[in-house]
């Protein structure tokens, strides 16, 4: 047994905030301010984003790394890539890394597109070498041939993703480390995505994938780690990783106040889901439904910073986490634009809650730009039941039988009689 | 961090044999050897900080070219013609021009770089390279208009018949002592401004007050002898007085104690900039 490409060895990460603005920079003329005044110092906020981490991945692993926010799956990935440091705790890594934390990192609008593939790939880590073997490979990729020499200002969002992704995607190191950053821009492309994606995963290379989308990494990745307030909760098969996940997260009710558990930070503090409730056509909140009842979600969020275009997506799961429906805004062409900074409140109404009696959650919860690059994603879920007693319903519902309800049209369209005397009935 | 390598260097990218994360010692080194790997990533940063600049204003190479022009002009009518300061016999307007140059490399060298790793926030937090490499390609891309400035003043001294005398070879020496000049203050002020965001505030302060307590307007020997050493602490007194020197053949003399005062304070600024900048700069990426 080779030893392992990536050694994790009682890895700690301890961050401290200034409590004022949330803020974790100071302004001098503060400082200087305050040591005159007899100002009591701002309690700075402390706390561990992971505690004693120990882990081994050999070569050629797919690792998903699951948790809900703020249990210290980003902090990890920055700490493999080197942007931050860990204060406690050492890793060993046999093999070159490369990290997708977004795309298009150092793109900048006035360079061409062709200037900003070598820009991006370099940042990434490849040579001008390799930049340049892989340049059409990754201009095919990216389907911007035609626009290859506009300044990338000039190209709609779609393309400029596809174009930072496409660059990200010819990388080959040996340990590749990623961020949500699994499938963007539009649907077709996202299938393309998640396509290279997949290749990636089974070419031999190491791979660590850091999602909020469960479907998506128990498909790529075969083991799994789950990680809960910066401690290992789980290390194992990625099935069981999710199960254990959705597991630890049976939400309590139907009006769920997000916890603050780590809110981003500077450049990634942009906007956060802050709560959800569930509520009847009253507008009452509600935590029980019956068959033909509306469901309205109400989800309370923050922008801190303004965004452009919003789109939103949330499933609806069994009590044993099977997803039953995927609700995504743009099917009906829902998108929140220009958005500026503020509290919202979403309602987002489902009808016809058709679900047999038993408790469901509602929750997954995702916000994303028009290219469906993350903007915020929560693990937090709503408790509701469907309960028996609907006017719709005239019969016992069977479980065995089916999860959903649905009534269809019934008509006898051909007939062979074979008695022709006409009975009474 | 302190990092561990037993490494194969493949050009430009570090191939790691083995890579150890560990948290940072007291101790600070300056790891050329990962430097040099990543020298490929700092020309392209270089490069595109000065395509950004001339693509993006229409008159981009035309505001190289007035900016020490018109301060020469300026310059010239104040201190020449108003208050008749002396020149040592070289035409004011050259002595203006030779100050302006190097100085307006300097002031520009510190504002792109004071703010540069602010600036670059996204870089720093999805990306690793050596966070030195942001600050020192913010002040290099400085050298394009530097050229340009240089090509005006070729133009001026051949105007006025000047014919450049062996000290100019020094004149190379004296940029590197610039570069160094700028890039001591700039690490100090990069690193800073990521912790206190006001300090880029200052800069535009200094590089004023700096613009008249230098001798860009003036020869620096029209300083009375009582008030040399406290003007010399201005490392880039030595290194104007150094260019006159190198250009106009010896007609004003080189102030050997100013050089040699202003390479020490560079040296002194270069050597604790770095120092400070790499004992904070594991910390940027958590409080940018």
């Amino acid at each position: 047994m080779s030893k392992p490409i990536i050694e994790v060895h009682r890895i700690s990460k301890l961050y401290r905030l200034g409590a004022t603005h949330g803020q974790s920079y100071k302004v001098l003329r503060d400082v200087i301010a305050g040591a005159f005044s007899r100002k009591k110092q701002d309690s700075l906020r402390e706390f561990w984003a992971l505690q004693d981490i120990s882990f081994d991945v050999q070569e050629g692993e797919v690792l998903g790394v699951i948790g809900r926010n703020g249990a210290g799956k980003s902090t990890l990935l920055k700490i493999l890539s080197r942007i931050t440091e860990p204060t406690a705790g050492e890793i060993t890594l046999r093999g070159r890394v490369a990290s997708l934390l977004e795309v298009g990192t150092g793109f900048h609008p006035e360079l061409t597109g062709r200037e900003n593939i070598f820009m991006n790939g370099a940042i990434l880590g490849m040579t001008r070498q390799e930049i340049r073997s892989k340049f059409d490979e990754i201009v095919a990729f990216s389907e911007v041939e035609r626009f290859i020499d506009t300044p990338v200002k000039r190209y709609s969002s779609g393309m400029y993703v596809r174009l930072a992704f496409a660059v990200a995607a010819h990388l080959e190191p040996e340990i590749l480390l990623v961020d949500e950053v699994l499938s963007v821009g539009d649907a077709e492309f996202q299938k393309k995505c998640l396509g290279k994606m997949g290749e990636v995963a089974k070419g031999g290379r190491t791979v660590l994938f850091v999602s909020h989308n469960l479907g998506s990494v128990k498909q790529l990745c075969s083991k799994g780690i789950l990680l809960d307030r910066g401690k290992i909760a789980f290390e194992g098969p990625i099935e069981e990783a999710v199960n254990q996940y959705l597991a630890n997260n049976k939400p309590a009710s139907s009006n769920v106040q997000f916890r603050d558990l780590a809110a981003p930070f500077g450049v990634d503090d942009v906007a956060h889901f802050t709560a959800v409730s569930l509520h009847g056509s009253d507008g009452n909140p509600r935590d029980s439904f019956v068959i033909g009842d509306d469901l309205h979600i109400r989800v309370e969020m923050a922008f801190r910073q303004p965004v452009r275009i919003v789109q939103f997506s949330l499933i609806i799961r069994s009590s044993a986490g099977l997803g039953i429906y995927h609700i995504v805004s743009p099917d009906r062409g829902f998108w929140m634009q220009n958005v500026s900074p503020g509290k919202y409140v979403l309602e987002i109404v489902v009808p016809d809650i058709a679900l047999y009696p038993g408790k469901y959650t509602v929750g997954d919860l995702w916000m994303a730009d028009a290219n469906n690059c993350k903007i915020d994603a929560t693990s937090e879920s709503a408790l509701f039941a469907v309960t028996d007693g609907s006017p719709l319903i005239n019969r016992p519902l069977n479980h065995s039988h089916g999860m959903i309800h649905k009534t269809a049209e019934w008509e006898i369209v051909t007939s062979d009689l074979v008695c022709h005397e006409e009975r009474a009935l | 961090m302190r990092t561990d390598t037993r490494e194969i260097t493949r050009a430009g990218i570090v191939f790691m044999n083995e890579l150890v994360i560990r948290p940072k010692s007291k101790f600070v080194s300056l790891d050329f050897k990962e430097l040099w790997a990543y020298r490929e990533l700092f020309l392209f940063l270089a490069w595109r900080d000065v395509m950004v600049k001339y693509k993006q204003t229409a008159i981009g190479v035309v505001w190289a070219v007035i900016r020490p022009v018109l301060t020469m002009i300026v310059f010239t009518v104040i201190f020449g013609k108003v208050a008749h300061l002396p020149s040592n016999d070289i035409p004011y307007p050259l002595l203006t021009l030779s100050g302006t140059v190097p100085w307006q490399f300097f002031a520009n060298a510190l504002s792109e770089s004071s703010n540069s790793v602010v600036a670059n926030a996204q870089m720093i937090s999805k990306v690793y390279f050596p966070r030195l490499i942001i600050p020192t390609s913010a002040i290099l891309s400085g050298l394009v208009d530097l050229g340009i400035s240089f090509l005006i003043l070729m133009g001026m001294m051949a105007w006025y018949r000047i014919t450049p005398t062996v000290n100019l070879l020094f004149l190379p020496l004296l940029v590197l002592l610039m570069i160094a000049c700028a890039l001591g203050i700039g690490l100090w002020f990069s690193a800073l401004n990521v912790e206190y965001r006001d300090v880029r505030y200052i800069v535009p302060f200094l590089v004023q007050l700096g613009t008249y307590v230098s001798p860009v307007g003036f020869s620096g020997s029209v300083i009375p002898e009582k008030w040399h050493l406290l003007f010399c602490l201005n490392p880039m007194v030595g290194v104007i007085n150094g260019f006159r020197w190198s250009l106009f053949g010896g007609k004003e003399p080189l102030d050997q104690n100013g050089l040699l005062i202003g390479a020490l304070i560079t040296v002194l600024l270069l050597v604790s900039g770095a120092w400070h900048f790499r004992r904070t700069e594991k910390t940027f990426a958590d409080i940018i």
